[in-house]
């Protein structure tokens, strides 16, 4: 017996792999996914460790590895984010016609809302445009528990098996009891099979097939098949719910005492949804509600629109985040009952800021002073938060903002006056997708400055390590890539280093790269300085915090709160001065080049 | 449910990024099931860490969702003085909040606010940091204090869960009770 240990829903799942003898794992972060990776790391950090754990350099390089590990008959794991699996979505289509040998699961966490994401979008429709089975756990329990019957699903028919968790599972903690580890099974034996696993188009035919016959199966296999959560209750009416949705149906028919009136079916597998639950339902109630995240996946296989609600018919809204109120008042209208819901009020809530004394800040504020009435194509990660000081015009996607910068640049390259076009970029983003775009860019000789935000950390997701960094998810030595070396071998002809802290000499840095741009073609920048928050960093700040006070001679302008926004300055109102939270101040000194009027000072220890 | 006993709780936990919102979430939902509880807690993370509205909800008992719903909430924990007005919604009538700001409020809606002013006593401790785990004892005192509203813990089964986390370093584990308890002791 073990005791039940508090687990993020991210733990509970790495958990599920642990038990279930998964021997690859591979991953790129990304919220809410991040964790699970980094808790199977820490898992197999106590046990014998043998498998292979790792942070790949993108979605889709992590997808291929641990999907041909499993073709070689062993039981691997990809995870990522749902607009990550659009990066992998080329491996996944094609690996649903391949089909595995060992089993293979591919987690796609959802955020609806979002509250961490470019998009709102539902995996579970990813799993249908790749005709592979996808099960939508409800908590962390549930999560952990799924982990098993995918392994096994994948494994009986051969196919991948994709389980997509959203943020509320993610990052949920429940009370779990933790299983017996399964140790990881090197037993590889790939068989050549070149029909299968090299297919040409004529033999795509045949595997595709192949697979619709699998997805049939897969229809009627009784494991996954939905379950009826309160036998007792009768009506013409019934409730179908999966995932989260599901968790709060039940908490919220218990307590408008519902929970013996109002038949309630939990969908495991939404896709496919089973032949005879669809029957089932459409032979037994008149009406049905549908209540899922994002998509009406489920509704859209119960095809029976004279009976079936949900988010077609517009009784659930289709975008943003099912809040339980907001089920709750569903439930009610479709019980014919007033529950009285509480309406969420629209929070204003605190902005979320670059940390006081974050390296990006003082890049984009240097980026501004060198090319003020530039175009700002940004990317994702911490520096998105750019936005806040005027410095991030657009962000797209993983690596666009090197892209963008070639498509403004030949937006306006006929006209006589061009702006300059300045991109910011983080390490880690660079090397996701950043590196082909230059490479093209370097081809077209597009006329801007890339300026990448080096601070050796994936900050945004819990600082995992970059290929700059030469450290495995195991903290295990591996290669380093020096980000110099490859923006080289892109052909690049200007490509230097900077320390944004060293405000004036950026700047100046900055502005040569501009004048090199408007004449020569691209210009890399490489803006390095580690992020204040990575605690994996032990190598020494290189810097000595400063004491900094504000003098009687800062007059108030507000020069420093509106483009600098450092959290830890702060305009007093009454006084008309800024004052400094020293709690907050990291001592990075940036701001005393920052003062129009010089008015902010480092004080030196008299000792 | 009255009478039977069986703990039912729902406490939201509200502030701003780095201020230890998380923790002090952790330290309860660990402290639940210590005493044997069931227990579920929801976070934001990502994006709306960096320095945002951060929101906790801590739910002990048989439940099956992670989040409260509004006007549910036995009782609050506001990290910011604006955190009850903000986030108040949640509370049920009767309900319990515990506030950290530095002047007294009045408050209208039908709730029993507690306030501390947690940053001064951070600030007197000489730990500015600590402010959490300040509310979080202030809580433990003020919210016990009336009988109908028991906090489902007591300040030594967090001062167990901070003994059992922090084993190995016994620095950090002196200055976390120390700040609880000033919190605690704070009350009258």
């Amino acid at each position: 017996m073990y005791k039940r240990k508090l687990m993020l829903g991210n733990e509970a799942i790495a958990n599920g792999l642990m038990e279930n003898g998964c021997t690859v794992a591979t991953s790129y972060p990304g919220t809410p996914a991040s964790e699970i990776l980094g808790a199977f790391a820490a898992l197999d950090k106590k046990g014998p460790g043998q498998r292979h754990i790792q942070w790949a350099v993108n979605e889709k390089i992590a997808f291929e590895i641990a999907y041909t590990a499993s073709t070689a008959g062993l039981r691997t794991a990809v995870s990522m984010k749902q607009v990550g699996l659009n990066v992998a979505s080329d491996p996944l289509m094609s690996a649903a016609y391949l089909g595995v040998k060992g089993g293979f699961v591919v987690i796609s966490a959802d955020d609806p809302g979002p509250h961490s994401s470019q998009t709102e979008q539902d995996s579970r429709l990813m799993a249908m445009m790749a005709r592979i089975p996808v099960l939508d756990p409800d908590s962390p329990r549930q999560a952990k528990d799924m982990v098993k019957t995918a392994f096994e699903l994948s494994e009986a028919f051969e196919i991948p098996v994709m389980l997509r968790p959203t943020t509320r599972v993610c990052h949920a903690r429940q009370d779990i009891e933790p299983g017996d580890v399964l140790p990881g099974k090197w037993d590889a034996g790939f068989q050549k099979d070149p029909a299968r696993w090299a297919a040409t188009p004529k033999f795509r035919f045949q595997l595709h097939r192949e697979l619709e016959k699998k997805l049939d199966a897969v229809s009627r296999h009784q494991e996954t098949a939905p379950v009826r959560l309160n036998d007792a209750a009768r009506s013409s009416k019934a409730l179908v719910v999966s995932g989260v949705a599901a968790s709060h149906a039940e908490e919220i028919l218990k307590g408008l005492n519902l929970w013996d009136i109002l038949p309630m079916y939990q969908v495991l597998q939404p896709f496919p949804l089973h032949r005879d639950f669809i029957l089932h339902m459409i032979d037994t109630y008149s009406d049905i509600l549908v209540i899922e995240e994002t998509t009406g996946i489920i509704e859209m296989q119960l095809a029976d629109r004279h009976r079936v609600k949900g988010k077609l018919t517009g009784s659930v809204p289709g975008v943003g985040e099912l809040l339980p109120e907001s089920i709750q008042k569903i439930i009610g209208e479709f019980a014919g009952i007033d529950t009285q819901a509480i309406a969420v009020p629209a929070e204003p809530g605190v902005r979320p800021t670059l940390c006081a004394g974050c390296p990006h800040r003082a890049a984009f504020f240097a980026i501004k002073k060198a090319a003020p009435k530039g175009i700002y194509p940004s990317d994702i990660g911490c520096y998105t938060l750019g936005l806040n000081l005027g410095a991030v015009d657009t962000v797209l996607c993983m690596g666009a903002a090197v892209s963008q910068a070639a498509g403004f640049y030949h937006a306006y390259k006929h006209e006589t006056k061009r702006p300059d076009i300045v991109a910011t970029i983080g390490d880690s983003t660079f090397f996701h997708a950043g590196v082909p775009a230059l490479i093209d860019a370097v081809v077209q000789n597009v006329r801007f400055v890339l300026v990448i935000l080096d601070n050796r950390t994936t900050a945004m997701t819990g600082n995992q390590p970059t290929p700059a960094m030469g450290i495995g998810a195991c903290g295990e030595m591996l290669n380093p890539v020096d980000i110099e070396g490859l923006v080289k071998g892109c052909g690049v002809r200007f490509c230097r280093v900077g320390d944004p802290y060293y405000l004036n000499e950026f700047v100046a840095l900055l502005k040569d790269a501009i004048q090199h741009s408007r004449e020569n073609g691209p210009a890399v920048v490489i803006s390095r300085r580690p992020c204040l928050i990575d605690r994996l960093r032990e190598e020494k700040p290189g810097w000595e915090p400063m004491n900094v006070e504000v003098a009687d001679t800062c007059d108030g302008c507000g020069y420093c709160i509106d483009h600098f926004e450092c959290p830890a300055l702060n305009l007093n109102q009454n006084e008309k001065q800024v004052c400094i939270d020293t709690v907050l101040c990291s001592g990075c000194g940036v701001c005393i080049s920052v003062c129009p009027k010089k008015s902010i000072k480092e004080v030196k220890d008299a000792g | 449910m009255p009478g039977k006993r069986s703990i039912s709780q729902q406490i939201v936990i509200s502030g701003v990024g780095g201020q230890g919102v998380l923790f002090v979430t952790r330290l309860l939902a660990e402290a639940a099931i210590l005493k044997g509880l069931r227990v579920f807690t929801s976070e934001t993370h990502g994006m709306a860490q960096r320095g945002g509205t951060v929101l906790s909800h801590l739910k002990v008992g048989a439940f099956s969702s992670p989040l409260i719903r509004a006007g549910n909430a036995d009782g609050l924990l506001a990290l910011k003085a604006n955190s009850l007005a903000q986030h108040g919604y949640y509370l049920k009538p009767g309900a319990w909040a515990v506030v950290n700001r530095s002047q007294d409020v009045t408050i209208d809606a039908d709730v029993s606010a507690y306030i501390v002013d947690a940053e001064r006593l951070a600030k007197q401790i000489q730990n500015p940091k600590s402010v959490n785990l300040i509310l979080l004892g202030f809580a433990l005192a003020a919210a016990s204090a009336k009988t109908e509203n028991h906090i489902f813990c007591q300040m030594e089964d967090v001062e167990t869960v901070l003994e059992l986390r922090m084993a190995k370093n016994k620095t950090m584990l002196d200055d976390a009770v120390k700040a609880l308890e000033a919190g605690f002791k704070s009350f009258k």
